[in-house]
């Protein structure tokens, strides 16, 4: 099992930082993002880290790292070249460039070629259908790709070579762009400098400069109209935060309660009611239980309504076995005490 | 290619976008230079209430898709009730079609943090939030370093500009869900749990982020309060139409000669789009296009003259979205456009409701068997009956979003679907990956 590294124990600890203290758990998705950074996808081991210093149980974490696309599950490449393959990228070649670079690197979707240095995947709209088709390696574009150029970006990855992307920074590994998902700041100097804007962006834009066309009338010294309230001079603070950083006054010190109280309290409107689900707490319970016997006279009653059909089809299977069922329903005369009784004798 | 009409041309109505040309924008230096937080300084001023009513003023409304007016979802925030109030950014762009919000993150990203430190206080919430999707990875750099230099300069953080108001902003990454667009999804997803949607009510407005008061806003509504701030709620309104004001970024995508972000005052239709564009490209002829992403219903050439506003687009039978406009000719076939974004409703759906889950995953199936030139004419009527049993029975839209393409392009294409069936089209997929498909 991993043992991870004091560093990212230091990160974790930043990275609750940033929410409120009663409230750790909104933590989790860039914690996945921190575990994967380290180990190029999300080990068991990963989970129970994070389950480890969010006071949560592993099938909670395991449940959420499961959801979500970009946790891999499996070792990774050190690129992920996603190729968009949505409806408006895969008409305009997408799919082409898709299927030639599975062919070429000889690895299907979400499959890491032998060398560990690429895993390539078909996305769902990667949000760039004006520079279409487009892939990304670790979300870096390129735009307007044709299967020449992809082959041409995967074999210089290969080959240790870095291509520039279209927009955006320079490359990096999938593990430090985990790091920068995590919330951290791409440290790598004039990264977020990087970067050209690409012209399908600006077209508009350009279009209007070029013919001297602005939005008419603004004028940034517009007053804004006060209201009754504007004659008072504005509150000193609206609802100051607390000195610690918490601004959720509600769910109690988290350490002692069991992971399934917290998560039930965290999603309850009312810190002070009841938690159903928690192990040891009372469940209301409306009015009087059932008697014993009125389950299984329910039970016969459904039973005798839902034959099964003799040729053990389900019935209802096909239009000739509901009008079979009709009929039957009707010559019985619509009397379900009778139904109900032949199937108590039983 | 030819110029566009001077009167077209006239539609322009650059204001979110106008600092993208500016190189360097992104930094905090440049973009005081460029009015940038003028509005701030103006607005911290003025009471948060005066803010509420200048933006019901000026009709902003929603730019996520849904169109809600933002004033009346800002005030029906409760206010003096103790609890603490969030903002949170819905940066999470993903509808088929919509690439609007990563460049304004991307070009611009300061533009989008004025508007939440102003938001914040307008309705009193002290801590916010920008969701941004996973793979953004640029526009977040960006974003994280513009929060850093807001910081740094005083805009953020404990008593901003010397106002007594504190506000702490975290731009919190997700992790490829489409469904995370959805609000309440959002909100479960930045609590640390599955995006999945929530049985509302009760709203975010009163039980959002951490069971508090909540608004969620796109990044377009808040990257137009600061311009709404300086400008006024009467200039705002000066563009668009009556019921939908103010400027839009339309998103042009497809078979155009120039596709790419064109700001218009809302109202513009698809024809004057298209020949800012550029026109068709050669050899092709407009055959059907979404008026905003792919869960809107499918137009047709007959709609090139419908005004694109909230009303407009609504009379003519789809809805207005995110103004995505992804523009397909006559090269192009609307059977299996339709199964490729069923893969993605399939694929994005989050399993909550049975009937998406299992509605899209029968779909994307029959449209495989019609695709492989083996459907039957049942297979239509199987198709509407499965949207019937989705549209309005799940919890959130996605559902809903799912059967647009199908019954538009039912209604309009129908004989696109028969060729298949009746044999005149040769099968677009082959048996193997009919059996074998992902």
């Amino acid at each position: 099992m991993t043992v991870f590294t004091e560093e990212t124990r230091t990160r974790a600890r930043e990275i609750i930082a940033r929410y409120p203290a009663d409230r750790s758990r909104s933590a989790l998705l860039p914690l996945l993002h921190l575990v994967q950074a380290e180990e190029g996808y999300v080990s068991p081991a990963g989970v129970a880290f994070c389950a480890e210093v969010l006071g949560l149980n592993k099938a909670q974490v395991g449940a959420v790292a499961s959801f979500y696309t970009m946790y891999k599950r499996r070792p990774t490449g050190d690129y992920l070249v996603s190729v968009c393959t949505n409806t408006m990228c895969n008409v305009l070649g997408g799919q082409e460039v898709y299927d030639t670079l599975a062919e070429h690197l000889g690895v299907g979707h979400d499959e890491t070629t032998a060398d560990g240095k690429i895993t390539l995947e078909h996305a769902e709209c990667l949000a760039a259908c004006d520079y279409g088709p487009v892939m990304t390696v670790n979300y870096d574009f390129f735009d307007g790709v044709d299967p020449q150029r992809a082959v041409g970006v995967v074999d210089e990855l290969r080959a240790g070579g870095r291509p520039t992307p279209s927009r955006g920074a320079r490359l990096c590994t999938l593990k430090e762009m985990a790091i920068q998902l995590a919330g951290f700041a791409d440290e790598r100097e004039g990264a977020v400098a990087d970067g050209v804007p690409g012209e399908p962006s600006l077209r508009g834009l350009r279009l209007a400069q070029e013919h001297g066309i602005t939005a008419p009338g603004f004028d940034p010294n517009t007053p804004i109209r006060s209201g009754q309230a504007g004659d008072k001079p504005a509150p000193a603070t609206p609802a100051k935060a607390a000195p610690t950083g918490s601004t959720a006054p509600d769910v109690a010190a988290p350490d002692r309660k069991s992971p399934q109280v917290r998560t039930a309290e965290t999603r309850q409107p009312d810190a002070k009611t009841a938690v159903p689900d928690a192990p040891g707490t009372k469940v209301p319970v409306d009015g009087q239980p059932p008697a014993p016997g009125a389950a299984r006279a329910a039970e016969a009653a459904g039973e005798a309504a839902n034959k099964p059909a003799s040729d053990a089809k389900p019935a209802g299977d096909d239009t000739g076995a509901q009008e079979r069922n009709l009929k039957e329903a009707e010559s019985t005369g619509g009397a379900p005490e009778s139904a109900h009784d032949k199937g108590a004798q039983k | 290619m030819t110029t566009p009409a001077p009167e077209t041309l006239a539609k322009l109505t650059p204001v979110l976008t106008k600092r993208w040309l500016s190189p360097d924008a992104w930094r905090i230096d440049t973009y005081e230079k460029l009015d940038g937080y003028a509005a701030l300084r103006k607005a911290i001023k003025a009471h948060p209430d005066d803010l509420i009513q200048l933006v019901k003023d000026s009709g902003l409304r929603g730019r996520g898709g849904a169109g809600f007016p933002t004033g009346l979802k800002w005030g029906f925030i409760p206010q003096g009730d103790g609890k603490p109030h969030y903002l949170v950014v819905n940066a999470d762009e993903g509808e088929p079609g919509t690439c609007k919000d990563l460049p304004l993150m991307t070009h611009d990203p300061h533009s989008l943090v004025e508007g939440v430190i102003i938001a914040s206080y307008a309705i009193r919430a002290n801590r916010a939030y920008i969701y941004i999707r996973g793979e953004a990875v640029h526009a977040a750099r960006r974003l994280r370093n513009a929060v850093n230099e807001a910081y740094a300069k005083g805009y953020l953080g404990r008593d901003i500009l010397g106002s007594g108001f504190d506000l702490d902003l975290v731009v919190h990454s997700g992790a490829g869900a489409y469904i995370c667009g959805e609000e309440t999804a959002l909100l479960d997803s930045l609590e640390g749990f599955r995006g999945q949607p929530r049985l509302r009510p009760p709203f975010p407005a009163t039980h959002g982020l951490y069971a508090s008061p909540t608004v969620v806003n796109n990044v377009g509504t808040i990257a137009s309060v600061p311009y709404i701030v300086l400008g006024g709620a009467d200039w705002w309104k000066s563009m668009g139409t009556e019921k939908s004001a103010g400027p839009m970024i339309y998103s042009l995508s497809g078979r155009i000669v120039n596709p790419g972000q064109y700001e218009c005052g809302l109202g513009i239709t698809l024809r004057e789009l298209i020949e800012l564009a550029g026109g068709m490209q050669p050899g092709h002829n407009l055959k059907f296009w979404t008026p905003g992403g792919s869960s809107t219903p499918l137009l047709t050439a007959e709609h090139l003259d419908v005004p694109l506003d909230f009303e407009g687009v609504a009379a003519a039978g789809s809805i207005l979205g995110t103004t995505a406009t992804q523009i397909f000719s006559d090269q192009d076939c609307p059977v299996y456009a339709t199964y490729r974004w069923l893969e993605f409703y399939h694929h994005e759906s989050c399993g909550k409701c049975t009937p998406c889950r299992e509605g899209n995953y029968w779909m994307v199936r029959v449209y495989r068997r019609i695709l492989a030139g083996q459907g039957t004419h049942e297979d239509l009527d199987t198709l509407l009956d499965t949207c019937d049993n989705i549209l309005g029975r799940s919890f959130c839209g996605l559902g809903d979003g799912a059967t647009s393409s199908v019954t538009s392009s039912l209604k309009y294409f129908k004989q696109d679907y028969l060729d298949y069936i009746e044999g005149r089209t040769a099968p677009k997929l082959s048996d193997k990956q009919l059996v074998g498909a992902h």
